[in-house]
């Protein structure tokens, strides 16, 4: 499979300017995560990243994993560092220069982790060997009698050292290990994995020289902004420039027509001028009138309505279904109903987006944050016309991505500008621009019934969900006449439930929408997790038991849960019962609280990773006050324990704009709010304490860019229901809710 | 258009713009100082915070020809002393994720720190309530103003 040797003799000359550098390859996989084919290679193995070792011994770890704040950066050059047995101070990471080789290179999912364990540590490991090898070389001894540690490779019986940058030389000559055999260190041993890492990218990101892509300034560059058609699908009908070329700096106006689909650009009207605020005053100058388009009359009302309809109308698709829940129904008598809805949410990421490019006749180089610069490379050649190998793409460090930056939009206006500019030109959006033209998270409505036994467990539960679909927004209408794809990616969370009912179904039907939709930090998670979980709360409530005691009645016989939707992803629910009871358990889940205060818990397992919530509430003056989250994760191995904290602080901090603040709402076929007054976010003011507990396991480490984010919602709503018995079944939380 | 003259980090700098340019965009544009970021355009994020005479101020919104004469202190300026118990603490407490707020979060801190030495959770909800972060580092970010508080401890 691997013939490492030869790619790696290739790029050990293309680099050789350089000096001569050790250098290893290895290949991060795709996601399997996703409704298309998991596509994998027959061809010769082509690494996507690097180990890279220096005669000064640095070591540089370029990966195809974007740093998007998510510290993907350190933990796997922590990976690689403990295979190596590197000194951790002379590691430094770099992202590979993008070529059209690594065109599915993706940074999302929150996969980065899962799927780059094993082949960085094999890596990592083959390297080690290698200078191990040299080093016994050097000295005419047995390998067996040299050991690696800290970027030195030691003679046992002499106590003789070789430094690795003193090794480079001779280990370049030097065969190829087959990285199958290479031995793997025993997690016992590992001094770095599961210890406290100071993160990498920090140093530059606490001084200003932390360049991210609305940073880049290249020579003879000018600055864009785009009046883009507010009204999803809709048209430029023609506009007036006169006052806005009389501001000074302008250089040039001109209208770009929408790319739709693909890119989901709106079109409109670009200015550009020496300067960013020159473009932006003379945007205010542009007098422009649109065409609504065909859906200019789409409003959060309307969608409501049709909504309605879609709940009580036939299913398009069925995730699942177990028994036969219409008889169960028919059976119970003790029934519970109920209706939940969660609206659109923007990403919001405080760095909005932009992209610099210079587009040549035979070239064209593009600087930006993105989750998927493969993508981009591939789209730009598309749409320019040039070849694959003509486009570079350089990742700069994201101000967030939260998933926005999986869309390349803003990269296919830059080139569209491009090309009427004949300068490089840097595309920047205002907050205004992100607000209103964002993949939003998908609008959703929910009808669950549910009936307990005579033992007051469940014995059955429907779910049907409608919501606005992220395929339809990408796929074409030959691929939108299959059902389960359009459904593809709106159940999880709800179809996967892990608690055993002997009757279910859960399913689904579409609600059509001109809305630019696509994922949003865990995605249908976000929505399913806070109905099921909430709804589960309620049959508890129905049964008069304990949340929590009802949970794990439910989950007491170790089942494996598979999900429909993505078959690799098993829930095991000893795991789940685990996160739950130390939740509870650190959070001191039987000790009393008062009223107006509550207790609210809620688990989930997805993206590989189990968590429980406990959320404490006060709720007075109409409003709800998260004062405490005590958390349990069992991501398996914690690669750097500090990170997957401030990944569950981050995910905590997250849901609650969306528990208590944000809503995007549509009028006109437009999104009413525009800016940080009229789309609220999560404020330092009403960030909770959070506690942090990791199960401990030595088993392949898991995704931490999400799975906090999903279960917060309803760990909350149970609370303020704790506090105040008040069922919340709509979010974001608002004062009429609470009385 | 104008020419100005602004001290900024201890130093004169010279530029020529309209003089209702904000200075965020003088900062970013024309003197190449891009640790200043630009985040919302109306002073709702904090992003773009600096020092102007040592008060923290949102230069997003303070228009470039209001600052000829006043002291101008950045990012960079300020965590030009790598010792600076602001910068010190936010690496000790591990703050940033994505870091494009951090800028703004730290001239913010620096600014509280200089009025009120040791700043209560309440001080510091107030002085920091303006300033976003969607990576949601708040919990680290006060953690850090207390050490830093601390004398770094």
């Amino acid at each position: 499979m691997l013939a490492a040797s030869v790619n790696r003799r290739d790029f050990f000359r293309a680099s050789s300017v350089g000096g001569i550098s050790l250098v290893v390859g290895f290949y991060l996989g795709l996601p399997t995560r996703s409704a298309e084919a998991d596509v994998k290679s027959e061809g010769p193995f082509t690494p996507n990243g690097w180990i890279q070792i220096d005669r000064s011994g640095q070591i540089t770890v370029l990966i195809e994993k974007t740093e998007i704040g998510q510290g993907i950066f350190t933990a796997l050059s922590m990976i690689v560092a403990e295979e190596l047995e590197a000194d951790w101070s002379h590691v430094r990471v770099e992202h590979v220069p993008v070529t059209d080789a690594y065109q599915n290179m993706t940074t999302g999912g929150s996969h980065g982790i899962i799927r780059s364990w094993m082949p960085l540590r094999r890596a990592g490991a083959q390297a080690r060997e290698m200078l191990i090898e040299a080093a016994s070389k050097a000295w005419a001894v047995k390998r067996e009698t040299c050991r690696a540690e800290s970027s030195t490779v030691i003679h046992q019986p002499t106590g003789r050292r070789l430094a690795y940058g003193a090794l480079v030389e001779s280990a370049v000559q030097l065969p190829e290990l087959n990285v199958e055999v290479v031995k793997l260190k025993d997690p016992r041993d590992f001094r770095l994995v599961g210890k406290r890492a100071e993160r990498k990218d920090l140093p530059a990101k606490i001084n200003g020289t932390a360049s991210f892509g609305i940073d880049v300034k290249i020579p003879g560059m000018l600055y864009a902004v785009v009046a883009r058609c507010p009204h999803f699908g809709g048209r430029l009908l023609k506009f007036d420039d006169t006052m806005a070329r009389a501001v000074p700096a302008v250089a040039d106006i001109f209208p770009i027509d929408p790319l739709p689909r693909y890119e989901n650009t709106a079109g409109g009207v670009v200015v550009v001028a020496e300067n960013t605020w020159a473009a932006i005053q003379a945007r205010k100058k542009l007098k422009i009138q649109w065409d609504k388009g065909p859906r200019g009359d789409e409003s959060s009302a309307s969608l409501r309505e049709a909504a309605q309809a879609q709940l009580s109308g036939p299913a398009t698709f069925v995730a699942r279904e177990d028994g036969d829940p219409d008889a169960a129904l028919a059976a119970t008598a003790r029934k519970v109903e109920a209706w939940y809805e969660l609206p659109f949410q923007a990403h919001a990421t405080m760095e909005p987006m932009n992209c610099t490019i210079d587009l040549r006749p035979d070239t064209c180089e593009v600087w930006t944050g993105t989750q998927w610069p493969g993508v981009i490379q591939q789209q730009l050649s598309r749409l320019s016309g040039l070849p694959g190998q003509s486009i570079k793409v350089n990742c700069l460090w994201s101000g967030g991505a939260f998933g926005r930056r999986g869309q390349w939009d803003y990269t296919a206006e830059a080139l569209q500008i491009a090309k009427k500019v004949k300068k490089p030109v840097k595309l920047i959006w205002t907050r205004e621009d992100d607000m209103q033209h964002d993949f939003y998270r998908q609008l959703s409505y929910h009808h669950l019934v549910g009936g307990l036994d005579g033992q007051s467990l469940p014995s059955v539960w429907t779910h049907r969900i409608v919501s606005t679909s992220i395929r339809e927004v990408f796929d074409s209408p030959e691929q939108l006449k299959d059902s389960r794809r359009v459904a593809s990616q709106e159940m999880a969370g709800a179809a996967d439930i892990p608690y055993f009912v002997p009757n279910f179904r859960n399913d689904f039907a579409p609600l059509p929408s001109a809305v630019p939709r696509a994922w949003w930090r865990s995605v249908e998670s976000s929505f399913n997790t806070f109905v099921v979980e909430c709804f589960l709360d309620e049959l508890a409530y129905a049964a008069g038991k304990s949340p929590l005691d009802f949970r794990l009645a439910l989950l007491r016989e170790d089942r494996k849960v598979t999900n429909p939707m993505y078959t690799d992803q098993v829930c095991d629910t000893a795991r789940l019962r685990t996160v739950l009871q130390l939740a509870a358990e650190k959070a001191g889940w039987h000790e009393s609280m008062a009223q107006p205060q509550g207790r609210g818990i809620a688990c989930y397992f997805g993206f590989d990773t189990y968590v429980g919530h406990v959320a404490e509430v006060l709720v007075e003056n109409g409003a709800v006050r998260v004062r405490r989250v005590v958390t349990a994760v069992d991501c398996s191995t914690a690669v750097n324990p500090d990170g997957v904290k401030a990944m569950i602080e981050g995910s905590v901090n997250f849901a609650l704009t969306a528990i208590l603040k944000g809503e995007i709402t549509i009028k006109d076929g437009a999104v009413e709010q525009s800016n940080f007054h009229d789309y609220q976010v999560l404020r330092i003011d009403q960030a909770p304490e959070i506690e942090v507990h990791i199960v401990a396991s030595a088993e392949r480490p898991t995704g931490m860019g999400e799975p906090g984010v999903p279960p917060l919602a309803p760990a909350v709503a149970n609370a303020v229901f704790a506090a105040t018995g008040k069922r919340i079944r709509r979010l974001p939380i608002r004062a009429e809710d609470l009385k | 258009m104008a020419e100005m003259k602004l001290s900024i980090n201890g130093e004169v700098k010279r530029v020529s713009v309209d003089p209702a340019m904000p200075l965020l965009w003088v900062l970013r544009d024309f003197l190449d100082l891009t640790g200043t970021k630009f985040g919302c355009g109306l002073g709702l994020c904090g992003a773009c915070t600096v020092h102007l005479d040592g008060e923290a101020v949102r230069s997003c919104q303070t228009e470039v020809g209001k600052v000829d004469g006043r002291k101008i202190r950045t990012i960079e300026g300020l965590a030009a002393d790598r010792n600076h118990p602001v910068v010190r603490a936010w690496l000790d407490e591990q703050v940033p994720q994505c870091g494009y707020c951090q800028s703004g979060q730290i001239m913010q801190a620096a600014a509280l720190l200089i009025k009120n030495p040791k700043p209560s959770d309440e001080d510091i909800n107030a002085a920091m309530v303006g300033n976003i972060c969607r990576c949601g580092t708040y919990q680290r970010i006060r953690r850090a103003i207390h050490r830093a508080a601390q004398g770094g401890q």
